[in-house]
């Protein structure tokens, strides 16, 4: 399919001739409401998230953040597909940040989803004081790997397929032939009895004038023309030659640069600054302080920092000052020696356990990890004539518009964000993870003229929303016939999705608690929340039963499986590709894990091998996945290969550690990343079980590190319950040598 | 004065002598194609064409490439048929970037090893390509270069 070089355009103001076609079947009054407002006469919109212009081409609002999962090409497939558009005349634009473009299904989607009015990663939002509730249900939120299975099915496809209704009702007066008589293809509607056919640009004007279906009738999947197909990405050509805009790349006219140094132990406060040198050095305006930091604006970023790096600063000591990772872990262990709350309880699993002819017990951790996506935080923010502009690449440009908004007094209808592409999100660019922003907009308040505040990476790893690190105890119990009867796991903070530590095995009695052990480290989403800890927890653990049963480790899986016939099919999917029990070169073994998160169900067989140091060397990663369906499958495939290489750089690498309350990696060089050399063969497996749709921007991170601590069990002996691997020198086993 | 050429285009700039290349690039002529991403070297965000080497401008002084003729992402493509060269080509074929930050620096060194050796093996290219991907792009770097220097996955 060729592909149009411009097609997606960020941030424009939505004008022009067409029509805009209104998403009813929540909010029928949004369409009138955008016509009103946006479109003019000549420009209506038939959904809030579709407009045809006279020229037949069709623009698709997307009310998501792309971030490279894929989401502004996936989104209009699925609505251009209802409607049957023409895929070279469909055009994209990000939705802009007002009221209007929220995104009910999404607020919806995780109600229905997770049982909960709110997720649980706004959490943060949801009780603080400076935030409006009505800012977080307006949300245009990118998270939880929601947009294609919420705002994709229940919003685009009813919006393409509402649109392609009001244009078929709109040919058949037009026309004066019974609606039944007519057809739709490629953007036109024929009347195959009389050879006519018309435009979607011929009829938008027309069509807009009917009331959109609220339940309009969606295609079966053997209807489908673009959903299902690998359909080239929108947004890559300008990731080739430079021009794709990234917030750090906002350049409005007149803007100053800030540096920030903000106070290492977290809740610390700036006690003194001397800037007299500062401002003597070529470029620098002003020094601003702030609560917990201080900022150098100058004319240049790099003529900031210099001057920042040579300044004098202090900050007040803490009650924290004296908190290290070991001082962390030590309080967890107090805490699961407490009272526990109940997370699953079934059947006896005490009685199960004195019973029980062999117990097994285990103690699993993992530390803090950063997100450290490439793009360093930054936002750019300018205030003028009683209104703000914000140029910044977040997951929610609406709740960036209402944080700026409280922050600074303004009304939110005074705010404009300017969307712009997100280098990397993994959670760090959530609307509950601001203080590059809370900062940035603190300093340009001080300014008539636009300042971007530039984090360096030695901020964005010091000062970021981390990871929870977290303990998890086990103890296990079978019967005198080698049934496993008895589960039992302890862990530290429950944290969302809520079923992250539940098990997915049928084992008869259960007991899942947890203590809450809060710490001074702000912590927030990392790339599939909590089933990044649980899930290596939970894989490594399931694999040592297998061992001490003495059963082969897919196989003692599946046997658990017998009533989770969808978690047995990627299981089995994924260790047939792998060839589970097929031959190895000398020194090389495997390893499986399998977890469900956000929907959908991944399988991994890891293909592991010591290297000359005692380093670990991955050499092929086959990943199985049940997503429902796949929308784009290039973009399921991309989206596993990066899930697996996200997981297994913390896996072998990650690791925040604090020392005297503050955290002590800065960089790329003690904080290490995967690179190509290290980097695995990744060979995915679609499976198209036709269940609800899952989400697969996270789904692939967890299992990693549990099929390749796994396979390590195999080759040395020794089984992993801390990450990350970097810190174990391994040997492998005689029987194992190369 | 510093004084280089930066995509064929003479430049001459009242900075100051240690400021690095990036900062130049990006805050002084406005070319932001090229990134920030550590500034330390390790990550590989910030690669440009120095003279024909990859060279990390993040830690390189202006007074380092004292009339040197550098080419950033904005300029690869200068005189390639079509608005492309066909590393550019093969990130698309390949659908090589995801968020897409570090693919300038990624492409500049790509273009950087192949310039120099244009068939190299697979240990040539470990050794060259050292820059950071988050999204973990690796699989489709490899086969987009394997498919430029004629080797098969």
């Amino acid at each position: 399919m060729p592909m149009n070089r411009r097609r997606f355009l960020l941030g424009t103001a939505i004008v022009g001739g067409g029509l805009l076609l209104g998403y009813a079947s929540t909010r029928p009054s949004k369409h009138q409401q955008a016509n009103a407002t946006l479109a003019g006469n000549a420009a209506p919109f038939l959904t809030t998230w579709l407009r045809i212009a006279p020229d037949n081409t069709v623009t698709v609002l997307v009310p998501h953040s792309e971030m490279g999962q894929g989401v502004l090409t996936a989104l209009p497939m699925m609505a251009a597909d209802e409607l049957d558009a023409d895929w070279n005349l469909v055009h994209v634009e990000q939705a802009p940040a007002t009221d209007l473009f929220a995104n009910g299904v999404l607020v919806k989607g995780f109600a229905t989803s997770l049982g909960v009015s709110i997720p649980g990663f706004l959490d943060g939002l949801a009780t603080s004081a400076t935030m409006k509730v009505a800012e977080i249900m307006n949300m245009q939120i990118t998270g939880g790997s929601s947009s294609v299975r919420f705002t994709g099915e229940q919003g685009m496809r009813v919006a393409g397929a509402a649109a392609r209704k009001m244009l078929l009702q709109a040919a058949a007066q037009q026309l004066e032939v019974p609606e039944s008589e007519l057809s739709t293809r490629l953007s036109h509607v024929h009347h195959e009895a009389s050879g006519r056919s018309l435009s979607y640009g011929e009829l938008a004007s027309a069509a807009a004038q009917f009331e959109p279906p609220a339940n309009p009738v969606l295609k079966r999947p053997e209807q489908y023309t673009l959903m299902g197909r690998p359909i080239p990405r929108i947004d890559i050509p300008a990731k080739v030659d430079g021009t794709a805009p990234f917030g750090i790349d906002a350049r409005p006219a007149g803007m100053l640069y800030a540096a920030v140094k903000t106070a290492p132990v977290f809740g610390s406060r700036l006690a003194s600054v001397d800037s007299a040198s500062a401002l003597q050095r070529r470029g620098v305006v002003r020094v601003v302080e702030l609560d917990d930091a201080v900022a150098v604006v100058a004319d240049n970023y790099w003529r900031a920092r210099q001057a920042l790096d040579a300044m004098a600063v202090s900050f007040d000591s803490t009650a924290n000052d004296a908190v290290t990772t070991q001082s962390i872990f030590a309080q967890y262990d107090q805490a699961l020696q407490g009272e526990l709350s109940e997370d699953v309880e079934k059947g006896d699993t005490p009685a199960a356990i004195s019973a029980a002819n062999s117990v097994v017990e285990a103690t699993y951790r993992v530390p803090y990890l950063a997100h450290a996506a490439m793009e360093p935080m930054n936002c750019t923010v300018h205030f003028h004539d009683g209104r703000c502009d914000v140029w910044t690449g977040t997951q929610d440009n609406l709740g960036i518009r209402g944080r700026v908004a409280s922050l600074s007094g303004l009304d939110e209808n005074a705010v404009t964000v300017h969307a712009h592409y997100l280098g990397g999100g993994f959670g760090r660019r959530l609307p509950n993870a601001t203080n590059t922003i809370d900062q940035a907009t603190r300093i340009a308040m001080q300014f008539d003229v636009p300042v971007k505040t530039v984090w360096s990476r030695e901020d964005d790893m010091q000062q970021d929303y981390y990871r929870p690190a977290v303990t998890s105890r086990f103890r296990a119990g079978f019967d005198a016939a080698g049934q496993l009867t008895a589960w039992e796991n302890h862990y530290i903070g429950k944290n969302e999705p809520a079923e992250a530590a539940h098990t997915p095995y049928s084992i008869p009695n259960q007991s899942i608690a947890y203590a809450d052990s809060p710490t001074h480290i702000p912590f927030g989403a990392w790339r599939s929340v909590a089933h990044s800890q649980h899930t290596f927890f939970l894989e490594s653990f399931v694999d040592e039963l297998a061992h001490h049963a003495g059963q082969n480790p897919y196989q003692f899986r599946l046997n658990l499986l017998a009533d989770k016939p969808r978690h047995a099919a990627v299981l089995k999917a994924a260790a047939e590709r792998a060839g589970w029990d097929g031959n190895l070169p000398a020194g090389r073994a495997r390893g499986i894990a399998l977890q469900e998160s956000f929907g959908s169900i991944v399988a991994q067989v890891a293909e592991v091998s010591i290297g000359e140091a005692g380093e670990v060397r991955v050499h092929r990663v086959t990943c199985a996945i049940d997503c429902g369906r796949a929308v784009n499958p290039d973009t399921v495939r991309s989206q596993a290969e990066s899930g697996v290489i996200f997981g297994l750089t913390a896996a072998l690498y990650g690791e925040i550690t604090i020392d005297k309350g503050a955290v002590v990696q800065r960089n790329f060089n003690d904080y290490e990343m995967l690179r190509l050399r290290e980097s695995p063969e990744i060979d995915v497996v679609t499976i198209e079980s036709g269940a609800a749709l899952g989400g697969l921007g996270e789904p692939a991170t967890p299992p990693i590190a549990a099929a390749v601590a796994n396979a390590l069990y195999i080759l040395t002996g020794q089984r992993v319950r801390e990450l990350p691997l970097k810190n174990y020198r391994f040997t492998a086993a005689p029987s194992e040598r190369a | 004065m510093a004084r280089f050429r930066v995509n064929g285009i003479a430049q001459e700039l009242d900075i100051e002598p240690q400021m690095p290349l990036l900062w130049a690039l990006r805050d002084e002529l406005g070319l932001t194609g090229t990134k920030f991403g550590c500034g330390i070297a390790a990550c590989g965000a910030c690669t440009v064409i120095v003279n024909g080497n990859p060279v990390r401008s993040c830690v390189t002084p202006v007074s380092a490439i004292e009339g040197a003729e550098i080419t950033t992402i904005e300029g690869l493509a200068v005189n390639a048929a079509g608005g492309l060269t066909p590393v550019q080509q093969a990130w698309i074929e390949h659908q090589v970037p995801q968020c897409g930050y570090c693919q300038s620096g990624m492409i500049m060194a790509v273009s950087a090893l192949l310039a120099t050796n244009p068939a190299p093996s697979d240990a040539e290219i470990d050794g060259a390509i050292t820059n950071v991907c988050r999204c973990g792009t690796y699989p489709r770097i490899r086969s987009a270069i394997r498919s430029l220097t004629g080797a098969t996955a």
